[in-house]
């Protein structure tokens, strides 16, 4: 189906989030929307889509001009969408959540979760999710969650495919798996708006590219342009993608974990007798797929989830078993993987939000009360630093757009001195030009004698910030290797193959073909084996 | 260790972590009770009294002579097995394991009877007017808390069961006197209880004034308006406004026979039949079909809802409608299923009751249901034991009912989470 946009319009209060934009979509091409934080992509689409009225526009589909009240119109005339932020209900299982809103019954009104179940099976076996359908929804890690998100709008089988960033918490398997799908479906015919940060998935499967800047069209390019003309387009400035840290002046180590097991809320054992320890000035990256521990390893140096057994030392000062506030003051900058649920308080002011961990230490607290002007002073820097973009410190956090919510969170974390940087998808959503500017300042806070973990799935981010890499699978450490190491050894890793076996092996598969044993591969490639199967 | 110090939002899902951790709350509070019952009941209790218990009433085909037992002997053997029983949720505590429902309740059958044979002691009581007794005042309590879930299932609070619970009454008494027959009135209950459910429909859900207030509001104008229309009009003219017949009993064929069971359940009125059937078909109708998933849906979370092309506004008035007139039919109960006339706040809040019958039910029909049996047996007993001249103050008595409730709801209803939206009006962007 063609899809035209003209002259969209949409305003909230005095702010113009989408401004007279025009967009073509060709029935069968992949039309990537590329835009900093902010730009108005999501607003877009949400127009789109129904859920948000435009105030001035039109909408067309096969050149006729339609009206959609809400998503049920758009849903009717056969559109559908991935939500940037999550549409599951977490009580629900995954095939409760994937039938709803066109369930399969026996008749008369009743369930048919079987059907249900057989159809969720059958899309993730055909692309390779490995979902089960009677899983709780909110017991699942975001990763698997974006993939339900996916099966969701690919069983309605729409014409047009709006894809509001789905790759943000994906591995970079997984991420030519939707790419692969996405080409499937663009071959039978479908329209696809793809949007993402990461510009080499842009060149990779994108057919034309528009970009938005401050709510307005800049321009288009064609997926043969580079990264950094890309990237540039979209900030207007030059970005130096790639960055380049000095070494680490390493000094002592103060963070210890020793035969860490801690098990999930089902009971399961999720980590298991982890040893590591991260010196001051260091930052060791923790690479691995999506629930094999990580979140749980995480939470537990936290607090929020119990020890069974082994010991976290900060500065000499044993953790387990104190509580989350206890171990924040101690002081613990922590970055959750999840910036809604975990990380902020959405009806909260991006000022209150900024302060959650904080309001009760000087200079924020005044006796019982709070200082609101020293609140709003911090607000203000804050939002200067991190280019935080909102209409003021006094909006709520929930109406920013994705990436400004998580530069909220790592603004806050980062604003206070810290013995110990805990961070889980710290740029998730976030763009390129601020990703560039949050690693500087992740690296800075290891300058300045911090010891850094960082939690990521994205290689690309391992590899440019880890002095050392710790590799997870089911719950251990494979193996803690230097940051260089080439990709292939990790992605073998990341599949459970022990450190030797992994290095033998990368290098008997790279030299068959091109002979070049074991470098790293350039950025510009996803297609290491990197995951295997995790089921 | 509370999960809620990091995340404001919404509590991490760690419930079953809360259960690993040892705990001997429960089995240390079942031991005190069980000693309490031993020393109290057992030990210091009448010597040489017996205790009667009628099993069978008077029109049963069986005839099972009443139960007459030594008081202090029996009371000492119940509160040595409930003693058995703690001792044995100990064991279940002490291997990590969260008590079963089923142990807790048999304790509380078993702790409750031990009570009854040293308050009976003496003297006689029929176990099956008892229990029939609870099944009648749960009523009221089930429609309601059936009402107030269907409301809070779709994400909308309901505080105001207590104005349809009276309203319906007023309509259930009004229009079964004016006609004469207690079918129509019964009729007419939940069409009154509307009044209120669209009064909350149009505050919260078209305007999204916040429910708890709306709620609030509606019961003082329910009892506002009732007790005026009672006033200035019933009164004048009760014998045809306010004389309603009553619903009579109808037992059911075979059934009724059965014995204990028999009169307990299935010798009722049609508003205890009525309650079973609203039971099981609200429980298939939200667990297991395509409208029951999507009120939940839109209870859970609308957004999500939203985008997979539900109303969430026509779900939430329709929920609230319907949920108002079960309240409503529950209603019908105080008027033309028992005393006939209507008179002012003749509920006496048990709307609010049903409320914590609904959370100690944990927002699922049968639990809801339940729940009601509890507060209705705490009811009754309280009346039957009233009566007696039991050896505790009638005061304390009455306090009954209210104080299972508090320690129900504090004690065993412990971390449950209700639908995450319910009290939350949905906008647009
Ligand atoms: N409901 C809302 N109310 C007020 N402002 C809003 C609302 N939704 C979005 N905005 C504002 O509109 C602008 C565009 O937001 P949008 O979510 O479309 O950005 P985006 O391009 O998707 O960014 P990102 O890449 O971070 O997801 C932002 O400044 C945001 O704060
Ligand atoms: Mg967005």
């Amino acid at each position: 189906m063609k899809l035209e946009l003209q002259g969209i319009t949409k305003r909230f209060g005095p702010l113009v989030a989408n401004d007279a934009i025009d967009l073509v979509v060709e029935p069968g091409q992949i039309h990537a929307l590329l835009g900093e934080n902010g730009a108005g992509k999501s607003t877009l689409m949400n127009v789109l889509f129904g859920l948000y009225t435009a105030d001035e526009g039109t909408i067309l589909l096969d050149g006729q001009e339609r009206t959609f009240r809400g998503p049920r119109d758009a849903l009717a005339a056969g559109i559908g969408m991935v939500h940037q932020h999550f549409m599951l209900v977490p009580v629900f299982t995954v095939a409760e959540s994937v039938m709803l809103g066109h369930e399969d019954t026996r008749g008369g009104g009743f369930l048919d979760l079987d059907t249900a179940r057989r159809r969720v099976r059958e899309l993730s076996d055909r692309f390779g999710f490995g979902l089960d359908p009677d899983a709780v929804v909110e017991d699942l890690p975001v990763g698997v969650q974006q993939r339900v998100e996916i099966v969701k709008a690919l069983a309605r089988e729409a014409k047009v495919l709006i894809l509001d960033e789905p790759t943000a918490v994906l591995t970079p398997q997984e991420t030519d798996d939707l790419i692969g799908i996405m080409r499937q479906l663009k071959d039978a015919g479908t329209s696809i708006v793809f949007i993402t940060h990461k510009l080499r998935e842009v060149k990779e499967v994108a057919d034309t590219i528009t970009v938005i800047r401050r709510g307005a069209v800049v321009g288009s390019a064609q997926p043969d342009a580079s990264e950094n003309q890309l990237a540039e387009l979209m900030v207007g400035r030059e970005v130096s993608l790639g960055l380049d840290k000095a070494p680490p002046t390493l000094g002592d180590v103060t963070f210890v974990v020793e035969g860490l097991t801690v098990r999930d809320s089902t009971g399961h054992t999720a980590v298991d007798g982890v040893s590591f320890s991260v010196a001051q000035g260091e930052i060791l990256a923790v690479a691995g797929v999506q629930g094999n521990g990580q979140t749980e390893l995480t939470e537990a140096i936290l607090g929020v989830l119990p020890a069974d057994a082994g010991s976290v030392t900060l500065a000499g000062r044993e953790l387990v078993g104190m509580s989350p506030h206890d171990i924040l003051a101690a002081g613990l900058g922590f970055v959750p993987e999840d910036r809604k649920v975990e990380g902020l308080v959405l009806d909260f002011t991006v000022g209150e939000n900024l302060v959650l961990d904080r309001y009760d230490t000087a200079p924020f607290a005044r006796g019982v009360g709070l200082d609101l002007k020293a609140l709003r002073r911090n607000a203000q820097e804050r939002i200067a630093e991190y280019d935080i973009r909102t209409q003021g410190h006094g909006q709520e956090v929930g109406r920013l757009s994705g990436g400004n919510q998580q530069k909220v969170v790592v603004a806050r974390e980062l604003s206070r001195p810290l013995k110990l940087f805990i961070a889980s998808q710290p740029t998730r959503g976030v763009d390129v030009g601020s990703i560039e500017f949050l690693h500087r300042r992740i690296v800075a806070e290891r300058d300045a004698g911090t010891p850094v973990i960082i939690v990521s799935t994205e290689l690309d981010e391992v590899a440019e910030l880890a002095d050392r890499i710790a590799v997870m699978y089911e719950g251990r450490i494979v193996g803690i290797v230097a940051g260089d190491t080439p990709r292939s050894v990790l992605g073998l890793m990341m599949a459970g193959v022990p450190l030797e076996e992994a290095r033998e092996q990368a290098r008997e598969d790279a030299e068959p073909e091109d002979g070049a044993p074991g470098t790293p591969v350039d950025t510009g490639t996803t297609s290491t084996s990197a995951t295997g199967d995790e089921q | 260790m509370t999960a809620t110090d990091v995340a404001p939002a919404r509590p991490a899902p760690s419930a079953a972590v809360v259960g690993r951790t040892v705990s001997y709350k429960v089995p240390v509070a079942l031991g005190v009770l069980g000693l309490a019952a031993l020393v109290l009941f057992g030990l210091l209790g009448p010597a040489g009294e017996t205790t009667t218990f009628g099993v069978s009433g008077a029109s049963d085909l069986v005839r099972i002579d009443p139960l007459e037992l030594p008081s202090r002997a029996t009371a000492v053997v119940l509160s040595v097995v409930a003693l058995l029983l703690a001792a044995y949720s100990a064991v279940v505590a002490r291997a990590s394991r969260e008590v079963p429902v089923w142990l807790v309740t048999v304790f509380g059958v078993v702790w409750v009877l031990a009570f009854l044979t040293w308050a009976v002691a003496g003297k006689s009581t029929s176990l099956v007017s008892l229990l029939q007794g609870s099944l009648l005042l749960a009523v009221p309590l089930a429609f309601g808390a059936l009402g107030g879930l269907l409301n809070e299932r779709a994400g909308v609070v309901n505080i105001a069961i207590e104005g349809q619970l009276l309203t319906g009454a007023f309509g259930a008494a009004v229009i079964g006197s004016v006609t004469g027959n207690a079918y129509v009135g019964l009729v007419a209950a939940p069409v009154f209880a509307l009044v209120i459910g669209a009064m909350l429909a149009l505050f919260t859900v078209k305007y999204h004034v916040n429910q708890i207030i709306v709620g609030v509001v509606l019961n003082v104008f329910a009892v506002g308006l009732t007790s005026f229309l009672y006033g200035s009009v019933l009164k004048e003219d009760a014998a045809r406004l306010n004389s309603p017949p009553r619903l009579e009993v109808l037992p059911v064929p075979g059934l009724s026979q059965i014995p204990v069971l028999g009169p307990v359940l299935f010798r009722q009125t049609i508003i205890v039949y009525l309650l079973y059937v609203a039971v099981v078909v609200v429980s298939v109708a939200l667990f297991r079909t395509r409208w029951g998933l999507r009120v939940r849906a839109v209870g859970e979370y609308p957004q999500a809802a939203d985008t997979v092309g539900i109303d969430v506004e026509r779900t939430r008035w329709h929920n609230v409608l319907l949920g108002s007139a079960v309240a409503g039919l529950g209603g019908a109960f105080f008027t033309i299923g028992s005393v006939g006339a209507f008179g002012e706040e003749m509920t006496a809040g048990k709307g609010y009751i049903a409320l914590a019958a609904m959370i100690l039910g944990r927002w699922s029909p049968v639990g809801a249901l339940t729940a009601a049996l509890l507060f209705g047996f705490a009811d009754k007993l309280q009346q039957v034991l009233g009566v007696l001249q039991t050896p505790i103050p009638n005061q304390f008595m009455l306090m009954l009912p209210y104080i299972v409730t508090i320690f129900a709801v504090a004690g065993l209803v412990g971390r449950v989470r209700g639908p995450a939206a319910a009290g939350e009006p949905y906008e647009k962007g």
